[in-house]
């Protein structure tokens, strides 16, 4: 039974590595008030980068070094749409995500070697292997904490990081701000556009580095639809996570869970339809905005960056 | 606070020659201000006399297009509120710059830059507490915005500006949203920072607060200074002629009244504002066909809100509505408008026309439900068109075609187009809120002539107005609105500039 | 001497028509232009590849055909996605309320008809896939009406259930127990397939020209469209004038996600017959695209939708032609939109430099 939990845990924080910095990032992005959609895109181009990138240069690191760099172009195009050009959000979003899916296929289809017909499918790459820190890797379920890859563990640190800058520094409180209300910061000297800038720019790159790990640590190598869907995910867990970096990984193991989970219930044999389990993170989600929103209009407690969506502009006077 | 001050010689601000204009309105002209270290100044005036422009400009809001302003004897320039923190200087607004899900610490030091990178939370919150007990101000630094009442809220804006370091504080109407309790904590709050050598601008309407606040007055009228005078050598009549005191523009010919049926009657209505504070207290009124009655008052005593709980956009809390004998208390605006209601709102570009639209289009809001205009769900674009060319042609509005969407053309036109919009569909009731705000002359005119036209013609016009021109040259009988309640009911000829002054400034006679 | 300069925007005067109608077909020669780097970079020919392109989405009558099969899906849920945008409800739920129609007529089609005379069975298929969409829909949009839930958030976690419903619905219970493997469900009797126009293109064609007719006269004619016209440029000049507004746009998303539904309900009754893997290709996301490039104008997304499929469709082409990956096409989709986005605030601003 342990070893069943253990085995569980390992595979789920494996799955869900990626997620929890997508969702870190999309937390980050939208706390300043901007929705950005294209996280499947971006996750997709980052991971076929960090894999070509990878292979021909033989070090997994600069295949990071290209995922933080694709993620955080294609973060700053739609900052530069949403923010400078006061475009659409979800339109901008969705155009990235066709884009950057559309693009990394071709890539996938065009940067291979000759000798493997131009594709990148079926290659090996440089990985990141899983590093077993010895005797805390042995504790029953726990341990499975300590049987992971690099980028994994940089999860740790992280996400603590994370939580420990959006609530208790002086650039977190502003950037609270300006995703509650661009009016107030902007009175209060904050520049408002440069914030909304910064931290789409900074979701973005870890959005890459969610690629990165599953081209070069989860699958890996590099496979069509690679993603499976994750950059929607992500919208999911954001709300989930109520917008806090600390829940991300709660999250992150609920949905990454679930998958692995589904598989054992099958195996031992019960009735329950794996589909139904694996809607249900998408009801909750849901029912949480359902209940979240409605609670919000009682007491204005938990809720959505007030000013998520919408886009800021003070006029000349 | 009215005993004479030993003034120091030497002003801590001044304001020399300040001129700003906006396109068509010339907010201030020519103005002067003189603030002493540990006075409060009152600046008086109704809306649009030009004291938030001031104000706004003073805090960097707004670039003056000429002027000088000296801070401590030395010239300065304020581009931005960074700059005016930097010299001493902040506003508490009427809209509270506040964050709501963060706690009151957090606010106060939003957007500082000379604070550590993890600021130190005990420090703050230690700070925050030693100025609340020295200026009376009620704090608890770990509270959320949210859970705090409105005067809480104010007491945090002044915090957060005595914790950057304001010497000179700026109060837009401060009192417009607290009780009576509150306001005379904030009182208390005022002369504590001026015996510290702190000075105050209050901005305000109310004859109460200048002669219980201030220690000297500016009254503004129409972008200029009209006097200055000590609070403790003036008097509240004084000011109230200083503040809407001027010469009649037109008269226009009114025939005399002959009124009919009651069509409108409020019965001890109350409501509330967007804040959740009252706004309309225990309101009774009737207005009769063939009548026009005037609502006289600075805007923001409830205008809004009477307009609007009649036209149905509003909830009333207690009271009942009738129009023409039936009640249509919190009725729809769909139900109100068939009972025969138009409204012509204060809002023109928010709510009164839809900007991205054709001015055909726009005209045709109201008749689109019926014939002409439509069959049986299906428009008739043509006879749409020439409707609207037959009121373009009559309200003699300025468009380059009918089709021109609405935004584009100025406000004066975009306000005959609402008017033809509304009078044609009027059927017995029409209100009309500052309808003729923004306009130039002839557009004025224009537009009060037409309600003229309306009463003549037998309906019932509700006229709110801050313009005490058009209240007694159209109305009938001019009703006073103060902090929600009706002041006093007058006939028009026998309501004098004087009195309305000191009604609307919240003086009983 | 301390100048700063900063950059101002000014609401122009007047809105510039050339621009609306200009800005598109800007974008899409951008779009093109910036395509054509991509391929000379990954070492193929631009205009080779163009040209191959245009010959495999209108170069036969058999590839125009092919290409009109994409087409009316993307038109159909385009006319959806864009009744909704109108309202200002940024439904992105199109691709979910499109597989809940095939589901729906997948039901129909499959244990119906037994019960039922064979002519009623393709009008019911069409009219529950109509259904379903318009529920898939309406559930997001009174969420919002009544409670103000952010429907972007909501029609996407849908577009999942839906996807994952119709997954295990052609994997479970509703497998062809003769299958041969493949995962699907049993062809539909031939009294529930939509009768075929040429080719593999069927009636659905029609219907979306048709209800893009429908639209056109709805909003320029109706009424109902005009005060829908009004809800999404101004709620709050809507309600003072009486509109409805909960109501209508409950109302309108019906109709958007009915649309869509339809779309889904003729992918399975018009081209597979049968329910299984492929129904959700991501129509419902292109037809975001769809709408906003047609500027939410119904004829309009007629002709973007054609424009679309043969993108897809030449993308297919080049791939079997020139060995190039037929992502071409999805590349060249995703990147329409980008000038156009960029340029968009063009029409309505201008740019000023400010010395102070």
């Amino acid at each position: 039974m342990l070893a069943l939990l253990t085995s569980i845990l390992t595979i789920t924080l494996r799955a869900g590595t990626s997620l929890v910095y997508a969702t870190v990032g999309e937390i980050y992005t939208e706390r300043s008030g901007i929705l950005n959609l294209g996280l499947e895109g971006m996750m997709l181009l980052s991971a076929v980068a960090a894999f070509a990138t990878g292979y021909y240069s033989g070090s997994p690191w600069l295949g990071v070094l290209a995922a933080l760099l694709v993620g955080g172009l294609l973060a700053t195009l739609h900052a530069f749409l949403t923010v400078t050009m006061r475009a659409n959000q979800v339109v901008s979003g969705l155009s990235i995500t066709l884009f950057g899916s559309g693009l990394a296929s071709f890539l996938g289809q065009r940067l291979g070697p000759a000798s493997n017909n131009n594709y990148l499918v079926g290659l090996i790459g440089p990985k990141f292997s899983v590093m077993e820190i010895p005797l805390l890797s042995q504790i029953p379920v726990l341990g499975a904490l300590f049987k992971q890859d690099i980028l994994t563990y940089l999860i740790y640190l992280i996400v603590p990081l994370a939580w420990f800058y959006l609530y208790k520094t002086r650039n977190g409180l502003n950037l609270r701000a300006v995703g509650e209300s661009p009016e107030t910061a902007d009175a209060m000297g904050i520049d408002v556009l440069r914030v909304r800038y910064r931290y789409t720019l900074l979701g973005g790159m870890l959005v890459g580095l969610g690629g990165a790990h599953l081209s070069l640590a989860y699958t890996p190598g590099w496979a069509e639809n690679i993603t499976g869907g994750r950059g929607w995910i992500v919208i999911a867990l954001v709300i989930f996570a109520m917008w806090n970096p600390a829940r991300a990984i709660l999250g992150a193991i609920l949905f990454g869970g679930i998958n692995a989970v589904q598989f054992r219930l099958q195996a031992a044999g019960t009735t329950l339809p794996p589909a139904f389990l694996n809607m249900l993170p998408y009801l909750m989600t849901i029912f949480v905005l359902v209940v979240m929103t409605w609670w919000e209009t009682l007491s204005k407690r938990i809720g959505a960056p007030a000013a998520l969506g919408t886009a800021y502009m003070r006029e000349e006077k | 606070m009215n005993q004479a001050k030993v003034t120091p010689t030497s002003p801590i601000l001044e304001m020399r020659h300040i001129s700003k204009h906006f396109p068509g309105v010339l907010a201030n002209s020519d103005v002067n201000l003189l603030l002493y270290p540990g006075e409060v100044l009152a600046l008086l005036g109704e809306n649009g006399a030009g004291k938030s422009t001031l104000m706004n400009v003073l805090v960097g809001l707004y670039r003056p297009d000429a002027g000088e302003i000296w801070v401590r004897g030395r010239r300065v320039e304020i581009h931005s509120p960074r700059d005016a923190a930097a010299l001493g200087i902040g506003m508490v607004h009427q809209n509270f710059k506040l964050v709501p899900t963060m706690t009151v610490a957090e606010n106060i030091i939003l957007g500082l830059t000379d604070l550590p990178f993890v600021p130190k939370m005990d420090e703050v919150c230690a700070r925050i507490r030693d100025i609340a007990a020295r200026y009376a101000l009620t704090c608890d630094p770990h509270a959320y915005i949210w859970q705090l009442s409105v005067g809480e809220q104010q007491h945090v804006e002044i915090l957060k500006l005595i914790y950057r370091g304001a010497d000179i504080l700026i109060l837009d109407e401060p009192t417009a949203v607290l009780t009576p309790q509150e306001a005379r904590d904030l009182a208390a709050v005022i002369k504590v920072m001026t015996d510290e050598g702190k000075s105050a601008i209050f901005i305000t309407h109310k004859m109460e607060e200048v002669m219980a606040f201030s220690d000297r007055v500016q009254v503004l009228q129409n972008g200029k200074v009209v006097a200055a005078r000590r609070t403790a050598e003036t008097t509240p009549q004084e000011l109230a002629r200083l503040m809407v005191g001027r010469e009649v523009l037109f008269r226009l010919e009114k025939a005399a009244q002959t009124p009919g049926a009651t069509m409108l009657e409020l019965r001890g209505v109350c409501a509330d504002n967007d804040k959740g504070l009252p706004a309309l207290r225990n309101i009774a009124l009737t207005v009769r066909r063939g009548e026009i009655i005037g609502i006289a008052g600075v805007a923001g005593n409830g205008q809004r809100e009477l307009a609007e709980v009649i036209a149905g956009l509003r909830r009333v809390t207690a009271g009942e509505i009738l129009i023409e004998g039936r009640p249509t208390t919190n009725q729809s605006p769909f139900d109100v408008i068939r009972a025969g209601v138009s409204h012509i709102p204060a809002d023109r570009i928010g709510m009164g026309a839809v900007g991205s639209m054709a001015v055909s289009d726009n005209i045709a809001m109201k008749g689109y439900r019926k014939t002409p205009l439509a069959d049986h769900g299906i428009l008739h674009p043509q006879r749409i068109l020439d409707f609207a060319r037959k009121m373009i042609d009559t309200f003699r509005i300025a468009t380059p075609s009918p089709q021109t969407h609405i935004k584009f053309l100025s406000g004066g036109n975009i306000q005959k187009a609402i008017l033809a919009r509304e009078i044609d569909a009027c059927a017995g009731l029409l209100i009309a809120v500052y309808p003729s705000r923004g306009l130039d002359v002839g557009a004025t005119e224009a537009v009060r002539k037409r309600l003229l036209e309306q009463r003549d013609a037998g309906r019932a016009v509700l006229l709110i107005s801050e313009d005490l021109d058009e209240l007694t040259s159209v109305a009938d009988a001019i009703a006073v609105l103060f902090e929600g309640r009706v002041m006093d009911v007058l006939p028009s000829d026998q309501a004098d500039v004087e009195t309305l002054g000191l009604l609307m400034a919240g003086v009983k006679a | 001497m301390n100048q700063k300069v900063s950059i101002v925007f000014e609401k122009r005067e007047s809105l510039s028509r050339q621009a609306s109608l200009l800005v598109p077909v800007l974008s899409f020669g951008v779009s093109l232009t910036l395509g054509a780097i991509l391929l000379l970079l990954s070492g193929a020919n631009p205009l080779a590849t163009y040209a191959a392109m245009a010959r495999g989405a209108f170069g036969s009558w058999r590839n125009i055909t092919e290409t009109l099969v994409k087409a009316a899906p993307l038109m159909l849920t385009g006319l959806g996605v864009s009744i909704a945008f109108r309202m200002r409800f940024w439904n992105i739920g199109a691709e979910g309320q499109l597989v809940m129609g095939g589901v729906a007529a997948a039901w129909v089609g499959l244990f119906w008809s037994q019960a039922l005379p064979e002519w009623t069975l393709l009008p019911l298929a069409l009219l529950l896939g109509v259904l379903a969409g318009a529920l898939w829909a309406g559930v997001p949009a009174t969420l919002k009406a009544a409670l103000k839930v952010d429907e972007t958030l909501t029609t996407l976690m849908l577009n999942y259930v839906a996807i994952l419903y119709y997954q295990y619905l052609f994997n479970g219970p509703w497998r062809d127990p003769h299958g041969y493997g493949f995962p699907g469900t049993a062809q539909f009797p031939a009294a529930a397939w939509l009768p075929r126009l040429s080719g593999r293109l069927h009636v659905g064609l029609i219907f979306a020209l048709l209800l893009a007719g429908v639209l056109w006269f709805i909003f320029k004619y109706t009424r109902w469209g005009f005060e829908l016209k009004i809800i999404g440029e101004n709620q709050t000049a809507a309600r003072y004038l009486g509109i409805k507004i909960g109501r209508n746009i409950v109302l309108a998303l019906l109709l958007s996600g009915a649309l869509s539904g339809l779309a889904g309900a003729g992918e399975v009754l018009g081209i597979s017959h049968r329910l299984q893997q492929g129904l959700s290709l991501g129509y419902g996301y292109t037809a975001v695209i769809v709408a906003w490039m047609a500027q939410l104008n119904p004829l309009a997304v007629v002709f973007v939708a054609v424009l679309m499929a043969a993108l897809l469709v030449g993308g297919d082409q080049v791939q079997i032609m020139m060995g190039l990956p037929s992502s071409v096409g999805v590349v060249l989709q995703g990147m329409i939109l980008i000038p156009m986005l960029a340029g968009s605030l063009f029409t309505e601003y201008r740019i000023r430099v400010v010395r102070k």
